[in-house]
């Protein structure tokens, strides 16, 4: 029997970013057993994890690096990822701290969750090997099946969690047909080999190659909640703790768009012409049953899972264009996503009392003029989504629409557009809500300076990116 | 930079009122009028400092913005934009001025006002396409705010209309934006938005202009309005605060007018002049539409804003004439609309204060009650039918003179609309200020106040300034009107066509010699 040799190419050094967070994430467990009641330390500790990975991610120089049998890659994409998911992931337990104090959620493996799905996206985002993808996939999806439950009292957090699992589960498989069949006509799992492969034109069959495509393009369309495969977000989103769905609606969202842009932009150019309609398609569909949905919304976190659904549909076009500028701009997009969503989480949390979350939008009324602060930040973060400047969501959508027009896809941009005014609508309702009508009941602030720091946060972000979006474009444009 | 201080000045204003008590109402109202006068006073430095002899872009200032994408941040005005510029800064001030009595929270309405101007400003003074994209929606937010916060009962409706209508139009805007990015970054080599560089060397087949300059026409035409996309002014009009109508009607209207002479034209002029019968028939119906919508209306600001549909019309009709007459009284009446109309939205606002209706119905025989108001309100609409000696008539003479060059019976229908527009303004002006003082409610209506006088006064005296002297006004954009008419002179494409004839006639002329030449050669042999 043949021993199986280790890979010859272990550069750990690649990985640090990986076992840097992994580490962290033991160490937030095991400081759990003696912390006691106060969680702050566990937070704190995954804070500093995050950061030192955040370094960390710089460690390799000269890029890109390829890694245990090319199935791991460091490159700017994935630099850039990390960046952002540790971002996320640090905005998300910045708005934790309070809220799990008030809703009474005193469980430390929270935060080591947190921590090891961050790890599971660093891989997703890095992989460039079908098994790696996978295994990154289950190990996010695993820790938000339990973050999505972790009330484990509160009756619409179990459902969620289930349907959740459920449907991911289902998905999964779909997924893993798809690798299989890929691998079947292929002979190899390795994302870089199958573009050669298919460069030279020596794929086994053509038929069976497509259907992985196919199974392909539906597994992935449901990590990334992307029509028709859509209809758990909105229950997920609505049910699971508010910082929690935060944190889905961003990082892990990226983590499979990045590892989608990888799959189908990076991978399978050279068969563009098979998924392409497909793609485009399921963009435009994405779009317009976000947008539709999302305006007969009468509570925030419905109306806000409707509007990410529709986000995804801008995004995939920047994968159906896959030139020069779609993985920049998808960078640039899911970055100014992120601000803009955890700013928006933050007023919600903060808006929210304990028992009375204040969710439905009518219960907004009147906060113009009774935090106008708070009221102007969320408008900022309204019209940012929808694409209006000088905010970072114009620049964003701005990018992606470039990135479409270059390659000549002006019908797909128009579609994109009419949505954006679309959006608008249901953006609007809120901001009319907060300025336009009468206070209906009494609508408390509860204090907290950590989520106000990120919402301080987010607003600066949303315009500084909007107004200066230059020196990020640069990075991105690598 | 002066430019940018002058667009940035009110912004920064609005900026500091928010860190003003709010309990404070006569400091933040003082702050806002010293802000927006401080503004328009500067403003004239630039008329009178402005070159009239050129149509070169003064008072620029360029910085680069975004340097990857070849975005600039690029100010300047000429001709085409000075007025406008410049009256902004004044209706900016006279709005405010208007809206001394607002009584719900005073900071944020002057907030919006100053922001709004600041978004207006550097709609006008934008030469990078971006930019003016960033401009042009920014102005937006403060306009749906201030319609749907401080307008009537159905203000949401009107607020969320107006957005969507303008939205929809930009956003196409947006993707020709993008799209002439890449043509002409094919083309030059040379990724950039500046509006300058690209007017100069976009150089883009019939049938892609055409698709170009539909999606600017349709975000310019739903701004102006043009029937049929006007839809979402009446709501917005009748909806909006008195100051909203006016900024509404003088300045955001004009930036729809503008629009087509600074992107539209130059850009595509072989497509403009495709458009002509088009452009010219939808005016046309506008005109005519306005005029006999505005004859049936009951309630008073209804009226003046179909009355707008109608003079915009004037106004489209005048600049796609591409002679001298119709685009010089097409810009003039730009500023006379916005003179004329944003003080007959003064004057209604003034009446609905007192008596919280605006039905005709409701009104009569006020000229014994209020004088002064009788006859401010007649010197406003003699000029907005164009009574000549008031500026109404120079720029629909202009208009006429220019477009009867063109098509006589454009002329002949759009002059109907002169004559429909004497007809419901008068038929107005009887049922309300004439008849019997019939109504109890209106037996002691007090006259205009100090207030309401110093909102009126500057623009009935610029009525008969214009209206009797209208040179001063007329040189600062005569430059850039004939710089622009040689770009979109039909004559330079029919002729073309005629030169093409040509060359290819002596071509088969010189074939015929050639040959003869060489049978000759051929004989002698």
């Amino acid at each position: 029997m043949e021993p199986i040799s280790a890979p010859a190419s272990i550069d750990l050094v690649s990985l640090a970013p990986v076992l840097v967070l992994t580490a962290f994430a033991i160490g937030v467990l095991v400081l759990d057993l003696f912390g006691g009641k106060n969680k702050i330390l566990l937070a704190f500790v995954s804070l500093v994890g995050l950061l030192v990975t955040a370094v960390s991610a710089f460690a390799k120089i000269k890029l890109p690096v390829y890694s245990f049998n090319d199935s791991y890659v460091v490159d700017h994409l994935s630099v850039f990822f990390i960046v952002i998911f540790t971002i996320s992931s640090a905005l998300a337990i910045l708005i934790s701290i309070d809220y799990n104090r008030r809703e009474n959620i005193q469980a430390g493996e929270y935060y080591a969750l947190i921590l090891f799905c961050t790890v599971g996206m660093i891989l997703l985002a890095s992989s460039t090997d079908f098994i790696m993808i996978f295994l990154g996939i289950e190990i996010v999806s695993i820790c938000l099946y339990v973050l999505a439950g972790i009330r484990r009292k509160d009756l619409k957090s179990n459902e969620a969690a289930l349907k959740y699992f459920l449907l991911g589960a289902f998905a999964t498989g779909f997924l893993l047909y798809g690798m299989a069949l890929m691998y079947g006509a292929s002979g190899t799992t390795n994302l870089v080999k199958i573009a050669g492969l298919l460069k030279d034109g020596e794929i086994n069959s053509k038929p069976i190659l497509l259907m992985g495509v196919v199974l392909l393009v539906i597994g992935f369309g449901f990590k990334v909640a992307s029509a028709p495969f859509h209809m758990w977000a909105p229950d997920v989103y609505q049910g699971a703790p508010s910082p929690v769905t935060a944190f889905m609606a961003v990082g892990p969202k990226a983590a499979a768009l990045a590892a989608f842009f990888r799959v189908f932009a990076e991978t399978l150019p050279d068969i563009a012409s098979s998924w392409e309609t497909l793609l485009y398609v399921v963009a435009v569909l994405t779009m317009f049953l976000g947008n539709l949905g999302a305006i007969f919304q009468t509570n925030i976190k419905r109306l806000l899972a409707y509007s990410s659904i529709s986000h995804v549909g801008y995004i995939l076009i920047a994968i159906i264009a896959k030139n020069s500028l779609s993985s920049a701009s998808i960078l640039f997009y899911m970055l100014a996503y992120a601000l803009m969503i955890f700013g928006i989480f933050g007023i919600i949390i903060l808006l929210g009392q304990k028992g009375n979350e204040n969710l439905e939008i009518e219960n907004y009324s009147g906060l113009g003029f009774k935090h106008p602060v708070l009221a102007m930040s969320m408008t900022i973060f309204l019209l940012s989504l929808g694409g209006l400047p000088p905010f970072a969501g114009f620049v964003a959508k701005f990018y992606i629409f470039s990135a479409a027009i270059k390659e000549g896809y002006v019908i797909l941009v128009v579609i994109a557009v009419i949505n954006s005014a679309i959006s608008f609508y249901y953006y609007l309702k809120v901001v009319v809500f907060m300025y336009m009508k009468e206070p209906v009941g009494e609508l408390r602030v509860s204090i907290s300076p950590v989520t106000l720091f990120v919402v301080a946060l987010a607003v600066i972000g949303t315009i500084e990116l909007g107004i200066f979006p230059d020196p990020i474009i640069t990075l991105a444009q690598q | 930079m002066f430019l940018t201080f002058l667009t940035f000045l009110p912004l920064i204003g609005a900026v500091i009122l928010a860190f003003l008590p709010k309990e404070n109402e006569g400091q933040i109202k003082q702050t806002a009028v010293g802000f927006a006068a401080a503004d328009f006073l500067l403003s004239l430095q630039l008329w009178f400092d402005f070159d009239n002899t050129t149509h070169q872009m003064q008072f620029e200032y360029s910085a680069s913005w975004i340097p990857s994408w070849g975005i600039s941040y690029h100010v300047g005005i000429d001709g085409i934009s000075l007025l406008l510029f410049v009256m902004t800064t004044f209706l900016t001030l006279i709005s405010i001025i208007a809206s001394w009595d607002v009584k719900k929270s005073i900071r944020e309405y002057m907030m919006a006002m100053l922001a709004l101007s600041t978004g207006m400003l550097g709609v006008f003074i934008s030469l990078d396409m971006f930019m003016f994209y960033v401009f042009w929606e920014f102005q937006l937010v403060p306009m749906y705010i201030i319609i749907g916060v401080w307008g009537g009962p159905r203000r949401i409706y009107a607020a969320v209309k107006f957005f969507l209508y303008t939205a929809v139009g930009s956003l196409l805007m947006l993707v020709a934006i993008i799209w002439i990015y890449f043509i002409i970054k094919e083309q030059t080599g040379v990724a950039t938005t500046d509006l300058m560089y690209i007017t100069e060397h976009l150089d883009v087949p019939l049938e892609t202009q055409k698709w170009l300059f539909m999606a600017f026409f349709l975000a310019f035409a739903i701004k102006v309005p043009m029937f049929p996309f006007h839809t979402w002014l009446p709501d917005a009009h009748v909806e909006a605060p008195t100051a909203g109508s006016v900024i509404l009607a003088g300045v955001l209207l004009k930036m729809g007018t503008y629009g087509f002479f600074r992107f539209n034209l130059p850009l595509f002029p072989y497509a403009s002049n495709e458009f002509v019968p088009f452009i010219a028939w939808l005016s046309i119906i506008g005109i005519i539409y306005g005029a006999l919508v505005s004859l049936v209306q009951e309630d008073l600001k209804k009226l003046v804003a179909y009355s707008s549909v109608s003079h915009l019309g004037f106004v489209m009709l005048g600049t796609f004439a591409f002679n001298h007459y119709g685009m010089q009284g097409a810009l003039l009446q730009n500023i006379n609309h916005g003179i004329s109309t944003g003080a007959l939205f003064l004057l209604v606002g003034m009446i609905y204060d007192r008596r919280h209706t605006r039905m005709i119905k409701e009104f009569g025989g006020l000229s014994k009650q209020m004088p002064k108001y009788a006859i401010c309100f007649m010197i406003v609409a003699l000029s907005s039918i164009g009574l000549p000696g008031m500026n109404g008539f120079v720029g629909e003479f202009l208009i006429l003179l220019g477009i009867f060059q063109v098509n006589g019976m454009y002329a002949a229908l759009a002059t109907s609309g002169v004559i429909f527009a004497a007809c419901y303004i008068l038929w107005m002006f009887q049922r309300v200020m004439f008849q019997e003082l019939k109504n109890p409610a209106n037996m002691k209506l007090p006259d205009m106040n100090l207030r309401e006088m110093i909102t009126m006064v500057p623009l009935i005296v610029l009525i008969f300034w214009i209206g009797l002297y209208p040179k001063p006004f007329m040189k600062t954009f005569e430059a850039s009107v004939s710089h622009l008419i040689t770009k979109v002179d039909p004559g330079n494409f029919k002729p073309k066509q005629i030169k093409e004839h040509h060359a290819a006639l002596i071509q088969q002329e010189d074939l015929a010699q050639m040959n003869k030449k060489l049978k000759g050669e051929k004989d002698k042999e």
